[in-house]
């Protein structure tokens, strides 16, 4: 990829992480102090504050570590938390965890600072105050080996696996190789996928880790009687759950997968890393994903600066924190929704590109927008984040394997 | 998976088409081919190894059409990975769906969805 750069500006951290973007993140821990959020980042629109939160009122692990690790990431520079005042959500470890990172950290309690417009008035204020602060933050250089990208596919159809996810799971091997960190997930969606993703693990122990995340998502379907598969992927051609799920499973290229991840697990260092999403123990929380946008989040909570984002029927969410780029399938959706799509991947189709020359592009646009260029949903203003109820034990020693140098797959897979 | 493998065959051949038409073959071993536009009835699509299909049903791109006669039970190979079990013999060109391949993994107990 001799067109892209070898590195571009980033953000410095006082924890030596290093972001794309650079968000103050206003923070609502109850839906009771949502509008509160809002309406403190309202005048702000546009200039890097943005809302996210947690709507629960009772405590959860899980949601208390996704808004930690949000609050930490990269591309978070200063963290507002609004607290309504009897919520149970632990404000004071979350503000001790944020401060711990070296991120200016403010907590308001609605019920101590008068009430609503007296917490819009003191949240406006210190973002006022903290906004040229971040402008002015120190600056550093960034290169593919420190980005950690996330993919997935929503609104599929059948020509998601024909074009735009085997084209990310070319552009996933050649970054790969360039040394970034790429995740994929979506095992709800990998039935009859494990033989192959065990087979790529680099360590027979991880292999097994694999299959079981996959019996577990396959389990929790079963339990919560989720038909994986819509009458809307049968009119696109689609038949059986295993030929859904390998197409969803092109996204990950062909490349040896390095580790599994759980929600806010970050990879320590390059290579390619399932993330499983699907809450351990019993059936309790619902679906595993309610929609893309609690996917993208959890992708986010791992690190992952930008995300890339497959769609043949034609979404348009974009996310809080971390940069969507959109891949659309079929060019009849990308005539339809241009504004919103980063990539026509549907030009493979017609046979006027091929899938090597789409994953390059997909990685120029990933560097472009590493560098700072806004993406389609950017520039549209979407700022999607939803957050629910999960638990998740911790990830065992074989989801990590000790570095294992990686393979020339690239060369021998070039066509 | 042997997707980065595809090659794109618009079948044009002699079904001297008016407008090209085309299908793919995902992997080698596939015994389903992949539509990469939709077609009518009547349209004719051929490829490089001889085959030469006439399309009975319309059917839109992404729907498959058996690469070679499958008979009732085969084991059915897309992307070189199982996708199902053929329930009925189907014929070289024919439309592979719902009617006659079905999940080894978890088959629908109730009805076809769509």
């Amino acid at each position: 990829m001799s067109d892209v750069p070898a590195s571009w500006p980033a953000y410095l951290r006082a924890d030596g992480r290093k972001g794309i973007r650079n968000v103050l993140a206003v923070v609502y821990l109850v839906e009771c102090a949502h509008h509160v959020a809002r309406e403190i980042v309202a005048p702000f629109s546009g200039t890097g504050a943005q809302t996210i939160g947690f709507p629960g009122c009772y405590p959860n692990s899980y949601a208390t570590d996704m808004l930690a690790s949000l609050c930490t990431h990269p591309n978070v520079g200063a963290v507002l938390l609004v607290s309504l005042g009897c919520e149970s959500f632990p404000r004071a470890e979350l503000q001790a965890r944020v401060a711990a990172s070296g991120r200016p950290v403010r907590t308001i309690v609605i019920q101590e600072s008068g009430g609503t417009r007296g917490t819009i008035e003191a949240g406006r204020a210190w973002l006022s105050e903290q906004l040229p602060l971040l402008r002015d933050g120190a600056r550093t250089t960034m290169s593919a080996e420190e980005l950690i990208i996330g993919a997935l596919c929503g609104g599929s159809d059948g020509t998601s696996s024909l074009t735009a996810n085997p084209a990310v799971g070319r552009a996933f091997e050649m970054l790969v190789a360039d040394g970034a960190g790429c995740i994929f997930e979506e095992t709800v969606e990998m039935v009859g996928c494990e033989d192959d993703l065990a087979a790529r693990a680099v360590t027979p122990a991880l292999g097994e880790a694999l299959r079981a995340a996959v019996e577990k998502a396959a389990r929790y379907s079963a339990a919560m009687g989720w038909p994986s598969f819509a009458t809307g992927n049968a009119s696109g051609g689609l038949t059986t759950i295993e030929e859904k799920s390998l197409g969803a499973y092109s996204k990950s290229g062909r490349g040896p997968i390095h580790g599994l991840l759980k929600p806010c697990d970050t990879p320590s260092r390059g290579g390619l890393y399932l993330l499983d999403v699907v809450p351990d123990g019993d059936v309790r929380w619902g679906f595993p994903n309610i929609n893309d946008s609690t996917e993208i989040a959890e992708l986010i909570s791992c690190g992952a600066h930008l995300i890339l984002f497959t769609t043949g029927r034609g979404s348009v969410v974009g996310s809080a924190i971390s940069p969507v780029i959109k891949i659309c399938a079929n060019s009849e959706t990308y005539a339809r929704m241009s504004d919103d799509m980063d990539i026509d991947a549907g030009r493979i189709l017609g046979g006027e590109t091929t899938i090597n020359a789409v994953a390059e592009e997909i990685c120029r646009v990933t560097m472009a927008t590493a560098a700072g260029e806004p993406t389609c949903s950017e520039g549209l203003g979407h700022q999607e984040f939803i957050l629910g109820y999960k638990s998740f034990e911790p990830t065992g020693p074989d989801c990590h394997p000790g570095f294992v140098p990686l393979k020339p797959f690239v060369d021998a897979l070039a066509v | 998976m042997s997707v980065r493998r595809a090659t794109w065959r618009p079948a044009v051949g002699n079904c001297s088409t008016e407008r090209p038409r085309g299908w793919v073959r995902l992997s080698d071993t596939d015994d389903v081919v992949v539509l990469t536009e939709s077609v009518e009835p009547g349209d004719e699509l051929c490829g490089p190894q001889d085959e030469h299909w006439t399309i009975d049903r319309p059917l839109a791109v992404g729907h498959k059409l058996a690469a070679r006669p499958i008979a009732n039970g085969e084991t059915v190979l897309k992307y070189g990975f199982p996708i199902g079990v053929a329930t009925q013999p189907i014929a070289a060109g024919e439309h592979v769906h719902s009617h006659n391949l079905r999940s080894i993994r978890i088959p629908f107990a109730d009805g076809e969805p769509g």
